[in-house]
């Protein structure tokens, strides 16, 4: 569905991604991991056209799209939920939603679209007026995700879910990227966090320093050694979260 | 005497107004001053000049068209000297529109020459006495403009999808971008909506300063300070100040005297700048600049 082959993306003279090769098949939910700084932030920049890659190609369902525009990207059907939740503070939260809907042209099904994100996030429906600059953490980040299923994507890009999340903000919600994946969104996952994407999502690709150094389904990765020590810090503990 | 010189000084006030809205528009979204602000208003005056009297189309056709000039060269402006330089310092882009004053300005008095000429009024008519207050016909008319324009440009921007991209962009245009905003097209028609508000100001001020390149110099300045005033960052502040600007440099004039009008504003500047850095109804914010 989603397919990169061979992307390298550089930022002035340093080298951000090298070859970078991997791809998300419909249903899936699929893990990006790796360190800080090791390029999961700019593989997803390079999917929603935000930065271009110098060489490689990048395909939606059959047909290249880098060089599109982001917003071109958005109406085809890629949609992010960006790292910081990126939320506008000062819009309500319904503004929020509201943006999502900008690209889209079906506008008749988005009375629905709406009943199913205050179905999966209740708290957003309760603060619908509020500006979302004063929304907790947790909310904000429900706001990131309910915005970016307004623009019915048909892959989702979720970079950093968890972070600075609580442990229990945080588990509430992978329950609702586990319920969306399986009412069809594909999920194309990046976190820090390994054990937690590993347990949540089917395949992971893991990378370092920009390029791809593992890959394979989620629950042999959780197992390998290798991972284990360097991902999952000590890997005794078996799998948590 | 006190209540008219209110009066009277309402209805400049509303032009300050109008024409700062079209500043802090600009500023809100993009974070740089538009210094060519008052040229490409008298630049589209011009246009609604040569359209109403060398063209002899009808008024309101003639005023019409002219704005839909200045929402046209607003974007031009925008695409063609603005956004190639978008990704440098914010600084090259305030540089950009300073140069553009100059060129504006320049262009205009070679195109239509350096010398005043009359520009009509809209309404005719003796003036209207309301109570013992004396209000030209002239200045209710800036006054429901000023209302209607600013009515307009609060409701498409808090209640139709254009208005929440263009705010949302404004706070975050890479979280806009991704969420399908197109972010180019947006900064084009905030800069059209600009210009239309400084073109209302140049058409309606025009009658009364004559249409002259350098006409909207003062109205410029005045707008500077109106939008000081307000916050520079909030559309009501911009609002607000330039009807303070204007009741009070009325009551200078009125009551100390008639030269320190002008002198009058700079010094405003200067103290709200000091007292109160981030104006009436602004929010202190440090950033980038």
């Amino acid at each position: 569905m989603l397919r990169l082959s061979e992307v390298d993306v550089s930022y002035g003279m340093v080298g951000a991604l090298r070859h970078v090769s991997m791809d998300v098949r419909e249903g899936e939910i699929v893990a990006l991991l790796g360190a800080n700084g090791a390029g999961k932030t700019t593989t997803l920049r390079a999917i929603s056209g935000v930065v271009r890659p110098a060489s490689g190609s990048i395909e939606f369902e059959g047909a290249p799209i880098d060089g599109l525009s982001p917003e071109r990207i958005v109406s085809l059907g890629i949609v992010q939920a960006p790292e910081g939740r990126q939320v506008f503070p000062e819009l309500s939260a319904k503004e929020n939603l509201l943006i999502g809907t900008y690209s889209r042209r079906d506008r008749a099904r988005i009375p629905q679209d709406f009943a199913r994100v205050y179905e999966h996030f209740p708290v957003l429906k309760e603060r619908e007026t509020q500006p979302a600059g004063t929304l907790s953490g947790g909310e904000q980040q429900m706001l990131a995700i309910g915005r970016a299923l307004m623009a019915s994507p048909k892959v989702l890009l979720l970079d950093e879910p968890s972070l600075g999340l609580a442990p229990m903000v945080t588990r509430q919600i992978f329950q609702i990227i586990k319920a969306l994946n399986a009412e069809g969104t594909t999920i194309l996952l990046v976190e820090q966090n390994a054990r937690l994407a590993l347990a949540a999502s089917d395949r992971a690709y893991i990378l370092e320093t920009g390029s791809v150094v593992l890959s394979g389904p989620s629950d042999e990765l959780l197992e390998s050694e290798e991972v284990k020590r360097s991902y999952l810090g000590g890997g005794a503990r078996g799998r948590g979260a | 005497m006190f209540w008219q010189q209110v009066v009277s000084g309402l209805s400049a006030g509303c032009l300050y107004a109008l024409a700062a809205l079209g500043l802090v528009l600009i500023y809100r979204t993009m974070e740089i001053v538009n210094f060519a602000h008052g040229e490409m208003a008298m630049i589209s005056t011009f246009v609604a000049y040569t359209l109403l009297v060398r063209a002899g189309l009808p008024y309101i056709l003639a005023m019409l068209s002219a704005l839909a000039f200045a929402f046209i060269f607003g974007m031009v402006v925008e695409r063609v000297f603005l956004r190639p330089i978008q990704e440098g310092p914010l600084v090259s882009m305030m540089i950009m529109t300073l140069g553009l004053f100059m060129v504006f300005n320049g262009a205009a008095g070679w195109i239509w020459g350096f010398d005043p000429v009359s520009f009509p009024y809209a309404v005719r008519g003796r003036p209207l006495l309301i109570g013992d207050i004396i209000v030209t016909r002239d200045s209710l008319l800036v006054l429901a403009v000023t209302v209607i324009m600013a009515g307009a440009l609060y409701l498409a921007l808090r209640f139709t999808m254009a208005g929440i991209a263009i705010r949302a962009t404004s706070q975050n245009p890479r979280a806009a971008r991704l969420m399908g905003v197109p972010v180019p097209k947006v900064y084009a028609i905030t800069w059209g909506i600009s210009a239309v508000l400084g073109a209302v100001a140049g058409i309606l001020i025009a009658p009364t300063t004559f249409l002259s390149p350098s006409m909207m110099a003062e109205v410029q300045i005045k707008a500077f300070t109106a939008a000081v005033l307000g916050g520079f960052s909030s559309l009501p502040g911009a609002v607000v100040g330039g009807l303070l600007l204007g009741v009070l440099e009325n009551l200078v004039a009125g009551y100390i005297s008639t030269q320190l009008k002008s002198t009058f504003a700079f010094a405003l500047i200067v103290i709200v700048l000091l007292i109160r850095p981030s104006g009436i109804m602004g929010t202190t914010e440090r950033r980038k600049v």
